[in-house]
């Protein structure tokens, strides 16, 4: 920044013509891209910093073994056989994918109808919807989380609500602790990120197509199916995905309210840079978790991409 | 593209909304509104009634959380005041939170300026790099850093969570500053430029002033992110702990959830603030400044 106020001043200075500074200078005023680049380089840099080398530091502690304190950096392929050795890293990977499926097929399922509403009935105060929407999102995840321990809890909420009702007797047991506990909540704390995509999608469509399709003779049913749906498929895919890939590595919501059956991946992998003090298994569990989301989401991709050029 | 009708019919600048069309099937399409109307504050009340129970059971007098309710206290909102540890832990957040906001949207400006006004090849790319914070699942990118402090030797402390919330701020204050500065005229500062100031002159008197609504905002959400924020401080406290890791400490002892309840309570409400604000100045500032720009 400041050199552009400095070189300005020395315009006059022909010798300064041929320095390194003028040329350098030059160069950034030739180039747009370049000026663009040095201008971003601050957040890139914080972010090779902050997540790229960690993330290689990751992969290089999962090929490690940990001999009780000590890292021993021979490169071993250990921490895998270990997880194809033993039935339960598997499924559990197995279930917390299914969980996060679950999941993120609810949140889908409930946000459509919402962001419809706002993109196409909604035409006064529209902004006070979306605020409506968004802030849940932004506010703590771990108390949204907690609130659900509290509702659904053994002398919860529900349970006590219902009981002094005089609608039950006894507490239900199966409310709290379980894989549906852990998939309700989750839909419940990623609801606002599924909305917002959809939105966009869905007020991005050009309405005079929808007139089109009226005018053409479809029904109002007809028209949702072979207009709308199709367009918005973009935002329903990136809301779906926006849930899907954070929510397999969840730890605080199984914790919280999945007891011993509701456990995710997130759980193990947490327990072995805490009790199982056993850091580069850990490591192997995250890289293999990112690796089976990773071939998830491509293979997904691919897969809706080709299936539209088909159509 | 279709920018003509979206004048013509949508009163939200912002975002393009043609409403034109809508509005004329409007007088016989309201069967088909009332339920979807309907199903609106059914969602609404999903998304707000599960979490307004804890601000409810703050005022219960009594330590368990349950119906009946017994009767009002202010009880556990004194305890909370005469809490060392929970107030040494809420001094922590708002520093880390400070922190976070000020570096974040500094690093923002820089990347939705850069985003906005160059043309940059290999834009797309760029921008999901810099988003990829949001959707790595938080555990690997706590683990991820608590990995790398240990092996370059940095001692856990309140600076290393700062930096990972950094992380995962700079995508949102990137976004809420890009919007920003894509809704005023560019021709503002090209006619800067034009009158002979510098870049940076330009920037500090004519981008700086357009832009603050979306620099406020930026901070205030950056903040709440940081303030809010679990696993990654959970992963990277030292001894220092921050609030969330404080409540998540205490959820153990059954005897003091009243006090958790009340804490959460006065976190939501503050957050609900803070967020509900810079969204409207956001959002609105947006929709006039395009408006109203000459």
């Amino acid at each position: 920044m400041s050199d552009q106020t400095h070189a300005a001043g020395t315009y006059s200075g022909a010798e300064e013509q041929t320095s390194f500074g003028f040329k350098l200078r030059s160069l950034f005023l030739k180039h747009e891209w370049l000026r663009g680049y040095l201008l971003l380089s601050p957040t890139l840099l914080v972010m090779i910093c902050l997540m790229c080398v960690p993330l290689f530091m990751l992969v290089a502690y999962s090929f490690w073994t940990q001999n009780y304190l000590d890292i021993d950096k021979t490169f071993t392929l250990a921490n895998y056989e270990a997880y194809f050795q033993k039935p339960i890293y598997a499924a559990l990977m197995f279930k917390s994918i299914r969980m996060s499926l679950y999941c993120t097929f609810a949140t889908l399922l409930l946000a459509y109808p919402m962001a419809y509403f706002i993109a196409f009935k909604v035409t006064k105060n529209k902004l006070i919807w979306l605020i409506l929407i968004t802030v849940p999102f932004w506010t703590s995840y771990l108390l949204r989380v907690f609130a659900w321990k509290v509702i659904l809890g053994f002398n919860g909420v529900i349970n006590s609500g219902l009981i002094s009702l005089g609608i039950i007797s006894d507490p239900l047991e199966f409310l709290l602790y379980n894989p549906t506990a852990v998939v309700l909540t989750l839909a419940h704390a990623w609801a606002a990120f599924a909305i917002l995509p959809i939105y966009v999608s869905l007020e991005k469509i050009d309405r005079s197509l929808l007139e089109a399709a009226t005018d053409l003779g479809d029904t109002p049913k007809e028209r949702f199916w072979r207009v709308t749906w199709p367009l918005s498929l973009p935002g329903v895919i990136a809301a779906g995905l926006l849930v899907f890939i954070p929510t397999v590595g969840d730890y605080v919501t199984p914790k919280l309210v999945g007891g011993t059956t509701g456990i995710m991946i997130g759980n193990i992998v947490q327990s072995q840079f805490g009790k199982a003090n056993n850091w580069p298994m850990g490591a192997a569990l995250s890289v293999i978790s990112m690796l089976m989301i990773t071939i998830l989401v491509v293979t997904f991709i691919v897969a809706t991409t080709r299936a539209r050029a088909k159509n | 593209m279709s920018d003509t009708v979206s004048k013509a019919g949508s009163d939200e600048r912002g975002v393009q909304a043609p409403q034109v069309i809508e509005s004329k099937h409007e007088g016989h399409s309201w069967t088909g509104e009332a339920p979807l109307f309907i199903y609106a504050v059914w969602y609404l009340a999903f998304l707000y009634i599960p979490v307004l129970f804890l601000p409810l059971f703050s005022f219960n007098d009594s330590i368990y959380v349950a119906f009946p309710l017994k009767g009002f206290t202010l009880q556990w909102y004194a305890d909370m005041l005469e809490n060392p540890a929970l107030l040494h832990a809420l001094e922590n957040s708002v520093k880390v939170g400070a922190g976070v906001a000020i570096a974040s949207t500094f690093l923002g400006i820089f990347a939705a300026k850069a985003m906005t006004r160059y043309r940059l090849p290999g834009k797309g790319p760029l921008t999901s790099f810099i988003m990829l914070p949001l959707v790595v699942p938080g555990i690997i990118l706590g683990i991820a850093l608590l990995v790398i402090s240990n092996t370059i030797g940095v001692d856990l402390s309140l600076y290393t969570i700062g930096l990972a919330h950094t992380l995962v701020a700079v995508p949102f204050a990137m976004l809420v500053l890009m919007s920003r500065l894509e809704g005023f005229d560019k021709s503002l500062e090209e006619a800067s430029l034009d009158l002979g100031e510098n870049a940076f002159q330009t920037f500090l008197r004519v981008t700086l002033p357009l832009a603050w609504p979306g620099i406020l905002a930026s901070t205030l959400l950056t903040f709440t992110i940081s303030f809010d924020e679990f696993i990654l401080a959970f992963f990277l406290a030292g001894n220092e702990v921050t609030l969330p890791i404080y409540i998540w400490s205490q959820l153990r002892f059954p005897n003091r959830l009243p006090m958790v309840l009340s804490l959460g309570a006065c976190i939501l409400v503050a957050s609900f603030f803070i967020v509900t604000f810079s969204e409207v100045i956001r959002r609105r500032g947006v929709g006039t400044q395009s408006g109203a720009a000459i």
